[in-house]
């Protein structure tokens, strides 16, 4: 249905282009300058008028129809099928499958009629979105084509629509971020306060709780699991594993910006700079792969060489190769906030006798040191988020330490083994990802708004 | 300037000194500094380099050898009896027939005479179970060949073609002096020499032992060390052990039993392979892995020691395998060759069969989805934001949220793809669909900034030139600043489209993670992407399946390589300064 609604409205906008640039053209006579728009804009304005008509019922129409086909498919099931909400839910999802023709689909002998019902009801909905749209589409086309004259203004519609497009683009941003705080933010609601949900803790039980086992008990014979949902063992973990790539990835990515920016010759920064866009480049995944089999054995080989007892998932390893990756973030974004000082500044310094190192340490990164602050901070939100490289090489079990050597789990891994396989959208379990993904955004969002925040404020400054 | 009078009072002149030891001490411990904090930056650069080439050159030592697959040839009779007894020569006959069986004949024919449950499992464990796969394809495809013998090339398995990789063991041949007798041709048998053959082999097994022993008495100490009152049965139960181990090296007189932690130790005569088990200076058991052609003695050039240095619990394949696979390969049996099949096909549980082709398939849908929503969206909206937008809250609204967007982690994108795409829109789920809408979403402020920065730097006097002639707004834009912007944008994109190929964490999300085997034929069929099966890949524990996750990484790599040089190229090719 869609494929070929939508190549019918495709083929009709195609004729009514022709036919609005025939016509435009005709009207003309030859002169374009007759007309008040080229013959080309009367064109794209009958094609738009067969498009969005034709668009906006598809849109609208769709859901109209599929809510009222389940409405008739729920009513016509048998009171059996119908018990209560989950069985309805169940029964339609049945009749869903065999309408779609799913391999395999069968219902009940009493759904049958649901069946029918469903299909007749979509059968209508979608001859209904056929008569609406191509009329409408077809009525406005045709109109616009009657009243082409050499004083009809569409160069001024097709700009109108043309603007209508690029602010409904600029708004997919503020959309995007719409959908996810009301995502996050609905699911994490109805993780705290909704009545039906089995063993959700209370706010200040998952903001101050110090243990964290989502796993429920699914069959009786397992015995009793504990299911807590305390966040600081996550959040002291997410940031053992963030410190530890902080303290690698704030000297190593400041001292190359440094020497990059300041010291380098232009031949050395022609071949150090892609080196750097290169690492950070690299996909996460990767990264996390060579942590886990690379970097997390050879930790376990060098510390049990010192008699230390290395967890085979420590947080050191993830935590050195995370702050490997974001090296080339912090000096880059570094290196544009030094590039910025002005050089007035240091040519005082090196006027008063200093050398290059002390103009650097006294008077370019104190004068730089807004930026900087803002530059790690971007660091470390970048950490905090940072999904792959914690999933393949730390751990799982909550730990609450801050022995570096010892496996920790972070919020990211958290989520991702919880919403990895199936899930069901009704166990807290599912829920608390929702919930752990609001902490996530919530922490990243304060951490982005304070470094842009200084960023702003330093800008001013020198500008 | 005027103001500023120096008050400086006459006499009290504060003397520098400029040239006596204390100063030139001093100097010279600024330099030192200096030079310090020049090195700081030299070392961090050459850590972020060492660490590249070390990161770039593992995955590459890993991944390489995954290129190249062994498999072997074999004669395999298609017997019409056993795929086809009717001689209907139907399709569905022949689809159903058990071409596993004739793989094992054609095997069995390529290493004759194994005898007892055991060699013979190991040897058909030899072939991957997608030889006879291939078998029927040829079969269904060309049924012509049905009665006769054809020449096959039956992939290894995983273990098997790793052996041949290096993940085997070296073997070590060693000539004899005396004349052997076997007591047998198969089973358990006993080789007498009439001279000491075994005795350099005992004295061997013994150093092992010695070794083994004084690696306990290290390990006793250092529990030792640690002085925990629990670990005094552990240290009580290894000095008993210790004891035992020297107690076999000071007897001489009974015979040495091996065991798997020790090197095998095999002895080739007449043709045959038998493992040792037990062994005294001049006399051995052991148990034949491949039969001996004859019973009878065999003088000192019949009959020679072979060692597997490495000990059989310290390698995948057994001694058996290794026999058997250095059998064939002296016959000439086994053959490498590109692995072209790990471009086309799909995942599997075996890693010999399993591909990146769906992945590839899969990347490639979504990334198209991704392409097409993001850049004309990307586009339009920094259009609108450098040439349209009044300063109003509306504008400052979506200027902050581009900003913020580009930093929020990626995996809360995937809580939005199913939230929102999978359980409002009731999209489904492991699609390139839905792949493609997250990564455009997630793509979309990093192109809105490059293609702003794209837009800006274009000079104001080419619009007003339009604009001048008669040219509305818009036309200026999208007829004079937008071509001379594309440059810009297309790098932007292809950064941007790069980032959305190595993205991972929001496709997890939204259950892309399945275990998909056919290449996926449409945007809306489960499909899964490239570093997705890197991450499933890197899950499972085989050895082999380490190799092929490396070198889907490497395919990976090579494809960000490319879009990345194309995006330099492009920023070189066509940047304009104005």
């Amino acid at each position: 249905m869609t494929t070929l609604y939508f190549g019918a409205a495709l083929i009709l906008s195609t004729l009514f282009y022709f036919a609005g640039r025939y016509r435009a053209s005709a009207i003309a006579g030859g002169g374009v300058g007759h007309l008040h728009s080229l013959p080309g804009y009367h064109a794209a304005l009958l094609a738009l008028l067969v498009i969005a008509p034709a668009l906006a019922v598809y849109a609208v129409g769709m859901p109209l129809v599929s809510y009222v086909a389940e409405q008739s498919a729920v009513s016509a099931l048998s009171a059996d099928g119908r018990g209560d909400a989950l069985k309805a839910a169940v029964s339609l999802r049945d009749v869903k499958a065999v309408v779609a023709g799913q391999n395999g689909a069968k219902v009940a002998a009493s759904s049958l009629p649901a069946v029918d019902a469903y299909r007749a009801a979509v059968l209508r909905g979608e001859m209904a979105i056929w008569l609406v749209g191509f009329g409408l589409a077809l009525i406005a086309a045709t109109w616009t084509l009657m009243s082409i004259s050499p004083a009809f203004r569409a160069r001024h519609y097709v700009e109108r629509f043309v603007y209508a497009a690029l602010i409904a683009s600029a708004g997919v941003a503020v959309l995007t971020t719409f959908g996810i705080v009301l995502s996050v933010v609905g699911e994490t609601y109805r993780f705290f306060f909704d009545p039906s949900l089995a063993g959700r803790p209370s706010v200040t039980d998952f903001l101050f709780g110090l243990e964290w086992n989502p796993q429920s008990a699914l069959r009786a014979d397992q015995g009793e699991i504990k299911t807590a949902f305390g966040f600081i063992p996550l959040l002291v973990g997410t940031l053992l594993i963030t410190t530890i790539a902080i303290s690698v990835a704030a000297p190593l990515g400041l001292y190359s910006a440094i020497y990059l920016s300041e010291y380098a010759s232009p031949r050395v920064r022609a071949l150090a700079k892609p080196i750097l866009e290169v690492l950070a480049g690299i996909p996460t995944v990767v990264l996390g792969f060579f942590a886990a089999l690379t970097v997390a054995p050879a930790i376990r080989y060098w510390g049990s060489s010192l008699g230390l007892d290395v967890a085979s998932e420590s947080a050191l390893a993830a935590g050195l190769v995370m702050g490997m990756m974001i090296i080339p973030f912090v000096s880059s974004l570094s290196d544009d906030v030094i590039n910025a000082v002005p050089q007035s500044l240091r040519d005082g310094a090196y006027a008063l006798g200093a050398t290059k190192s002390e103009t650097i340490k006294q008077v370019v990164l104190p004068a730089a040191l807004p930026g900087i602050v803002s530059a790690m901070m971007l660091a470390i939100s970048r950490a905090i988020g940072e999904t792959m490289i914690v999933v393949m090489a730390a751990g799982l079990a909550a730990n609450l330490t801050v022995n570096p050597l010892a496996a920790v789990t972070t919020i990211t891994v958290q989520m991702k083994t919880i919403l990895v396989g199936d899930q069901e959208f009704n166990s807290a379990k599912t829920l608390a990802a929702f919930a752990l993904g609001l902490m996530l955004f919530l922490v990243t969002l304060l951490l982005n708004l304070i470094a842009l925040r200084i960023v702003k404020k330093y800008k001013e400054q020198y500008d | 300037m005027t103001d500023a009078t120096f008050d400086a009072p006459t006499g009290a002149v504060r003397k520098l000194d400029f040239s006596g030891a204390a100063a030139r001490a001093r100097i010279k411990r600024r330099y030192r500094a200096e030079t310090r904090f020049r090195s700081y930056g030299i070392f961090s650069l050459m850590l972020a380099t060492v660490f590249l080439v070390g990161l770039i050159s593992d995955i590459l030592m890993r991944g390489v050898p995954a290129f190249w697959q062994h498999s072997l040839v074999l004669q395999v009779p298609v017997s019409a009896a056993e795929i086809d007894p009717a001689g209907t020569r139907d399709v569905a006959t022949l689809r159903n027939a058990d071409y596993a069986a004739l793989i094992r004949t054609g095997l069995a024919a390529a290493v004759p005479g194994i005898e007892g449950r055991t060699a013979e499992k190991k040897l058909n464990g030899l072939v991957s179970s997608g030889a006879g796969d291939a078998l029927r394809d040829l079969v269904v495809t060309n049924p012509s060949v049905i009665g006769k013998t054809v020449d096959i090339r039956a992939l290894l398995t995983g273990d098997g073609d790793l052996y041949f990789k290096g993940v085997g063991t070296p073997i070590v041949e060693r000539t004899v002096v005396g004349k052997a007798t076997p007591s047998a041709v198969t089973g358990d048998i006993k080789i007498t020499s009439s001279a000491n053959d075994f005795a350099l082999d005992v004295r061997n097994v013994k150093a092992e032992l010695t070794k083994r022993a004084s690696a306990l008495t290290t390990e006793i100490d250092r529990l030792i060390v640690i002085s925990d009152k629990t670990l005094a049965p552990r240290i009580e139960s290894l000095r008993e052990e210790v004891a035992a181990l020297r107690a076999r090296v000071d007897e001489a007189k009974t015979a040495e039993i091996l065991d798997e932690k020790l090197p095998s130790t095999l002895v080739a005569i007449n043709g045959g392979l038998v493992k040792v088990t037990s062994l005294r200076d001049t006399e051995i058991e052991g148990t034949v892995l491949v039969p001996l052609k004859t019973g009878a003695e065999a003088g000192p050039s019949a009959w020679k020691v072979v060692t597997y240095a490495t000990p059989e619990g310290n390698r995948k394949a057994t001694d058996y395998e290794v026999a058997f696979l250095e059998k064939l390969k002296a016959e000439g049996r086994v053959e490498r060759n590109f692995n072209w099949q790990f471009f086309t096909s799909g995942d599997s549980r075996e890693a010999e069969l399993a591909g990146i082709g769906g992945s590839l398939v899969g990347t490639t849908m979504t990334l198209l989805i991704t392409l097409g929503l993001c850049l004309p969206i990307g586009v339009m909206a920094a259009i609108y934001l450098e040439e349209f937008a009044p300063r109003n809250w509306f504008t400052s609204l979506v200027e902050v949220n581009i900003n913020n967007l580009a930093a929020v982690p990626s995996i809360v994108f995937g809580l939005l793809g199913l939230a929102v795409f999978l359980n409002e829109f009731g999209l489904p789920r492991s699609a390139p669909l839905v792949g493609g809408l997250v990564l455009a979403l997630l793509v979309v402020p990093t192109i809105i900034i490059a293609s702003r920065a794209a837009i800006r730097s274009v000079p104001p006097s080419i619009k007003e030139a339009a604009l001048g002639v008669g040219a509305s707004k818009q036309q200026a834009v999208f007829h004079h600043v937008l071509p001379l912007a594309m440059p810009g944008i297309m790098t932007g994109t292809i950064i941007g489209m790069a980032h959305a190929l190595g993205e991972t964490a929001p496709l997890l999300m939204i259950g892309m993670v399945a275990f998909i085997v056919d290449v996926p034929k449409g945007f809306t069929e489960a499909a899964t992407v490239l570093p997705v099966q890197v991450y499933l890949w890197s899950d499972l524990p085989e050895a082999a399946f380490q190799s092929k996750t490396a070198a889907a990484i490497i395919v990976l790599l090579m494809f960000l390589f490319v879009m990345n040089g194309l995006a330099i190229w492009l920023r070189k090719k066509f940047e304009r300064r104005w």
